[in-house]
């Protein structure tokens, strides 16, 4: 079995939200090419033990972004839109960026600190 | 186009029990949805499902199941109908392959290649006397039965108590199973959480008697968050609007709110308060915070 999402209920990161993180990561590694068919809504709650409106809710994110197509009663496609699943990404990057400076004012860091902290980060080698 | 008939419609429904009643209990499960039923013991949970199956009646209200009326069409709904609970009894001199033959007999629905899958899948032996079984075997033997009839309502009074996280995990896959067909509804209770959330589209609270919530998963995971913030709690943190909950320890203060929206982190700023975090709650934490908000009010 294929397709299949790798889901977690112990995450912090909500239901709805790991699915669409996990079809743009098939979109933007080339997995899931432009026009690729997406699995059906029920054969995806089916095989990955999740309900059905979790599914549906996903998928109309990434159909609002722009990420996927839906063709009534043929099911959803990849968009022939490289950018959208780009520019989801760079929103949640943003909204990652500001829980950062949340927690940097509460910390009093100043501007120099934060950026070498940052600059720390993405030096270090990536799955650590 | 026709409007399909939802799988469940109670409006008003009414039930005295000595001292348990049901009260004014309007629900609604839409064709092709698997309900979540949560509730501590004794909420009514058993008592609402009995209703549905028409194994008792109504003191007033009216029960519709499948788009039929009960009691009424009480004979005609049962055959479409799987209902499982702990007070059901297999017999335990028989084999479950007895039992299949039976329900086979009964049902021309039974389908014996599902049936064969589930053998496997729930890890069951057929020739076996259901009196040698676990109370785990003995319940996933149940669901087998009433899985491979391909009911079109299911209708599952805490199926996943008292079993072990192996069988719990295979009559969920089983039940994930249900979804991929369109047709079918589920209503399942559990005073268990994490299997509600998991798998249900909608989910309802039952508390002494009546529903205090009902909802779709999504809408109602959206609304609640738990609001950490920096600042004291003056009169008006009590005065905001959905607030369900506020404990203090200086200089946090932490808040549960049932209506969450992008407005909120500004009003509660307005008032004072600095936001740490703003974090979704577990069905779990949601389900005890309104259970113990309706208890103080």
């Amino acid at each position: 079995m294929t397709d299949l999402l790798v889901l977690s209920n112990q995450s912090p990161t909500p239901m709805y939200a790991q699915i669409v993180e996990q079809v743009l990561a098939k979109i933007m590694s080339g997995e899931w090419p432009p026009g690729h068919p997406l699995p059906s809504i029920r054969d995806l709650a089916a095989r990955s033990r999740v309900s059905v409106i979790t599914i549906k809710r996903a998928y109309l994110e990434l159909e609002h972004a722009g990420v996927i197509v839906t063709q009534q009663g043929k099911g959803s496609f990849v968009a022939d839109r490289p950018d959208a699943s780009r520019a989801v990404l760079m929103d949640e990057f943003r909204a990652q960026l500001s829980a950062l400076a949340a927690t940097a004012r509460t910390l009093r860091l100043d501007t120099d600190e934060v950026l070498r902290l940052v600059d720390a980060a993405l030096s270090e080698p990536e799955d650590t | 186009m026709d409007i399909p008939s939802p799988a469940i419609a109670l409006q008003g429904v009414h039930k005295r029990y000595g001292d348990f009643a049901l009260r004014d209990v309007d629900l609604v499960v839409p064709t092709g949805q698997i309900m979540g039923l949560i509730g501590v013991n004794g909420a009514g949970k058993s008592t609402l499902l009995r209703l549905l199956i028409g194994l008792i009646r109504a003191d007033g209200g009216s029960v519709e199941v499948l788009g039929q009326r009960l009691p009424e069409a009480q004979v005609a709904v049962k055959r479409s109908i799987g209902y499982a609970s702990d007070d059901m009894r297999l017999y335990r001199g028989q084999t479950l392959r007895w039992h299949m033959d039976f329900v086979a007999r009964i049902y021309p629905d039974w389908d014996e290649a599902y049936a064969q899958q589930l053998l496997t899948r729930f890890d069951l032996r057929a020739q076996q006397k259901l009196g040698g079984y676990s109370h785990g075997q003995r319940v996933k033997a149940l669901l087998l039965l009433i899985f491979a009839r391909h009911p079109r309502l299911l209708l599952l009074d805490e199926p996943t108590t008292g079993l072990d996280p192996v069988a719990r995990g295979e009559v969920l896959d089983a039940l994930a199973e249900v979804l991929r067909d369109e047709e079918r509804s589920v209503l399942f209770s559990s005073h268990n959480t994490a299997d509600v959330e998991q798998l249900a589209d909608g989910i309802t609270f039952l508390h002494r008697g009546a529903i205090v919530a009902s909802s779709d998963k999504e809408h109602f995971l959206d609304r609640w968050r738990r609001v950490l913030c920096h600042g004291t709690a003056g009169p008006a943190l009590a005065s905001l609007p959905g607030i369900a909950a506020v404990r203090e320890s200086a200089p946090l203060i932490e808040l549960k709110t049932d209506a969450f929206d992008e407005a909120l982190p500004e009003r509660l700023r307005a008032i004072g308060l600095q936001i740490q975090s703003i974090e979704p709650m577990t069905l779990e934490d949601i389900f005890v915070t309104t259970v113990r908000q309706g208890a103080s009010r």
